[in-house]
């Protein structure tokens, strides 16, 4: 594998307390030396002049749909991790809620053979909690671990049975992954279509009160500190959940949780004239909501930010409101979403590399997340101040399901690194076949 | 061509405009038979509504237009056809208005932003329902002059109302101060930021209204525990004649219909000298002839 020479890059590796210019060298796939003083480059290396660029460890999203197997209509397994890595991603947890369920080691080696094909970046996929995610019935923990799934999840749908939650909290500490839930109390939230408050009652639609996100979240703590078991919170949406998690964690509680970045940067009135492209589960919650997400990303209750990168197609979205399937595709606007809290002096550059990269390869114990040598070579370039606005109909993703079309961005990826292979350059995808 | 899609969006003086031109609508006021004489007007009814129906039915036949009617009883959208499929080929037609009424909030604006023709919004959901909002104000302008310095009290299942939102948003621009009042289950937050006074004790607020407007309570609901019972909510909300007997002198009534007598509004009140229900629904033709007269031009 050809050496490859990062020269004059602000890397910024916040697990290992680096940030400023420095030359990186990578050999045999893997970081070699992280240099303030300029590296002579190998004979046969790739030079890249990283002038002005920041060098930061690939982000890892926590939190993807691909779709297969059951509906490569919106997505595949390659065609999401195009859009991964074209976003800066190297690796993406692939919840398990595709049609077929990953209950099942099948599935879960179908994900991870359709990965390899696709050759782009790392894909770790998430094992079902429940069979078929009915709530009922647990699914085979072991063999799904086994077979290289990095935690569980019913994702999209809670687990509403709060003995049955109590049981696989304690049932997955003897695998030490994570149980991840989507907080949400479906009698609080039956029937509404977007957060509850003046917007949903302009508009006529049912309200989803904050309550039924943050009265499950507050469940789920006192089942958490009962079976010392991990638990992660999916797309925390507001206000309340925060301050549990923050207080949960004060008392060391083995609690994590992501925010994506919709709910950092829109509020309810996103919805605007009933657009479809703004329904997403959480739904984009108050302006309240949105402030206390941002206070939680800066002061660390928050681990990791994820996109919940939900593909769906144009007519699923083209119809009345409350008929719309909730969700947006995230991976190749997250950059750009969350270097506008840096732009705006909200997230330092290391605590939003952080959010991208060591935090969620921390919550799931995933390889990567930094730069010490040794590690391996996913890396992400890119120029954080380049603007450009947002094209849907040019994504990588098969869909184009996102409120943020039109939108200008600041901060563009310009090269994605894979285990010392560049996969992504200057807009390109690098595919191996 | 301009759509009726909600009351938002409309300023004062275009509103007033709409509702002179209703004014020129009333029966024994000039032939206006040829308005839309040759044209189509469409309406598409998602939900059952005879009494929207009709009126728009009744308004348009007065101006010459055709009428086509549609409903979705046994329609392609039980075969599965989404709305904007239905929307485009009724479009295709080639009405000059599309009347639309759904049972989900948001859907004539959908249509509206897919077709070339005007749409109008009978009702959809529990947005709007932006013809009854001006054909209550046009029975209050014809009692009152002005609705300025008046006090309008809705009472009743606002949550679910399209009516009261509607009301709502024409009441105060044409200057009067709208009270809400209900029970807290079915006040929604926010009718401060649309411009209402909220208030669960009707009263203490029943003498200071110059009209009580009933919503309709949807019975539906009640299985979802928005209430203990029909009694309750009577006892609490009900307009009966000891409630009538606290009222201003010459207080109105107003009912969207259809009522539910002895439950939001007693049958004594409803057919009583207070009561302009009837009035209502004669003005409700007038007014809908100007919405489609000037959503057509």
């Amino acid at each position: 594998m050809t050496p490859v020479l990062f020269q004059r890059a602000r890397v910024i590796d916040p697990r290992n307390g680096v940030d400023g210019v420095r030359d990186v060298l990578v050999t045999d796939g893997r970081v070699a030396q992280v240099s303030e003083a300029p590296l002579p480059a190998p004979k046969d290396a790739r030079v890249v002049d990283a002038t002005d660029k920041w060098l930061v460890p690939g982000f890892i999203d926590l939190h993807v749909h691909l779709r297969e197997p059951g509906e490569e209509g919106k997505e595949t397994v390659l065609t999401g991790c195009r859009a991964a890595v074209a976003g800066g991603f190297t690796g993406v947890v692939a919840m398990p809620n595709t049609k077929v369920v990953n209950d099942s080691a099948l599935v879960t080696e179908l994900v991870l053979s359709r990965a390899r094909d696709a050759g782009l970046c790392h894909v770790y996929p998430a094992g079902a909690i429940t069979k078929g995610l009915k709530g009922e019935e647990l699914s085979e923990a072991g063999e799904l671990i086994g077979a290289g799934c990095v935690a569980l999840t019913d994702d999209g749908r809670p687990v509403m049975n709060a003995g049955l939650m109590r049981r696989v909290l304690q049932y997955a500490t003897q695998f030490d992954v994570p149980v991840m839930v989507h907080e949400e109390d479906l009698t609080l939230s039956a029937g509404g279509a977007m957060h509850e408050g003046a917007t949903s009652t302009r508009l006529g639609l049912r309200g989803i009160p904050s309550s039924a996100e943050v009265a499950m979240v507050a469940r789920d703590l006192v089942l958490l500190e009962e079976t010392k078991g991990r638990l992660h919170v999916a797309h925390v949406s507001c206000e309340g959940s925060v301050r549990l998690i923050r207080e949960a964690k004060q008392r060391g509680l083995r609690v994590t949780c992501e925010v994506a970045p919709h709910h950092f940067t829109l509020d309810d009135r996103a919805v605007g004239d009933y657009d479809t492209h703004a329904k997403m589960a959480p739904p984009l919650r108050g302006d309240v909501d949105v402030k206390a997400l941002r206070e939680a990303l800066v002061d660390g209750t928050v681990d990791a930010i994820a996109t919940d990168h939900a593909p769906h197609g144009v007519s699923d979205k083209l119809v009345e409101f409350e008929k719309g399937i909730n969700g947006i595709v995230g991976l190749e606007t997250a950059l750009g979403l969350t270097l506008a809290l840096v732009h705006e002096g909200v997230l330092t550059p290391r605590r939003a590399v952080e959010l991208l990269s060591d935090g969620p390869a921390r919550v799931f114990g995933l390889p990567g997340g930094h730069l010490a040598p040794g590690a391996p070579a996913d890396i992400t370039l890119l120029s954080p101040s380049e603007e450009w606005t947002v094209d849907a109909h040019r994504f990588y993703s098969r869909s184009r399901n996102t409120p943020f079309h039109g939108r200008t961005l600041k901060g563009r990826v310009t090269q994605t690194w894979v285990g010392g292979r560049c996969v992504f350059e200057d807009g390109q995808l690098k595919e191996s076949r | 061509m301009r759509h009726l899609l909600g009351i938002a969006g409309w300023r004062r003086d275009e509103l007033e405009a709409l509702l002179d031109r209703a004014q020129a609508h009333l029966p024994g006021g000039p032939d206006a038979s040829h308005v839309l004489r040759g044209r189509v007007v469409a309406n598409l009814f998602f939900e059952d509504s005879t009494r929207t129906r009709s009126s728009f039915e009744v308004a348009a036949r007065k101006l010459g237009a055709d009428v086509l009617n549609w409903s979705y009883a046994g329609s392609s959208v039980s075969k599965g056809e989404t709305l904007l499929d239905t929307a485009r080929n009724i479009e295709a037609m080639g009405p000059a208005v599309i009347v639309i009424r759904h049972r989900s909030s948001g859907a004539p604006g959908l249509v509206a932003r897919h077709v070339k023709c005007a749409v109008v919004n009978a009702g959809d959901g529990a947005h709007e329902h932006p013809s009854q909002a001006l054909l209550d104000a046009f029975t209050l302008r014809q009692r009152w002059g002005r609705l300025d310095g008046r006090t309008v009290l809705i009472v009743g299942d606002v949550l679910h109302s399209r009516v009261a939102r509607s009301n709502l948003l024409c009441l105060k621009a044409l200057g009067a101060r709208v009270v809400l009042c209900g029970p807290p289950t079915l006040l929604p937050p926010g009718l401060e930021e649309m411009g209402g006074e909220v208030t669960h004790q009707l009263d203490a607020v029943l003498p200071q209204a110059d009209a009580v407007m009933c919503l309709r309570l949807q019975t539906e609901r009640m299985s979802e525990a928005f209430l203990p019972s029909q009694r309750e909510y009577s006892r609490l909300f009900g307009i009966t004649p000891a409630r009538a007997e606290r009222m201003k002198p010459d207080a109105l009534v107003l009912h969207p219909g259809p009522i539910n007598r002895g439950v939001e509004l007693s049958p004594v009140v409803a057919d009583g000298p207070r009561s302009v229900i009837l009035e209502q629904v004669a003005n409700g033709v007038a007014v809908r002839r100007a919405i489609l007269e000037a959503c057509a031009s």
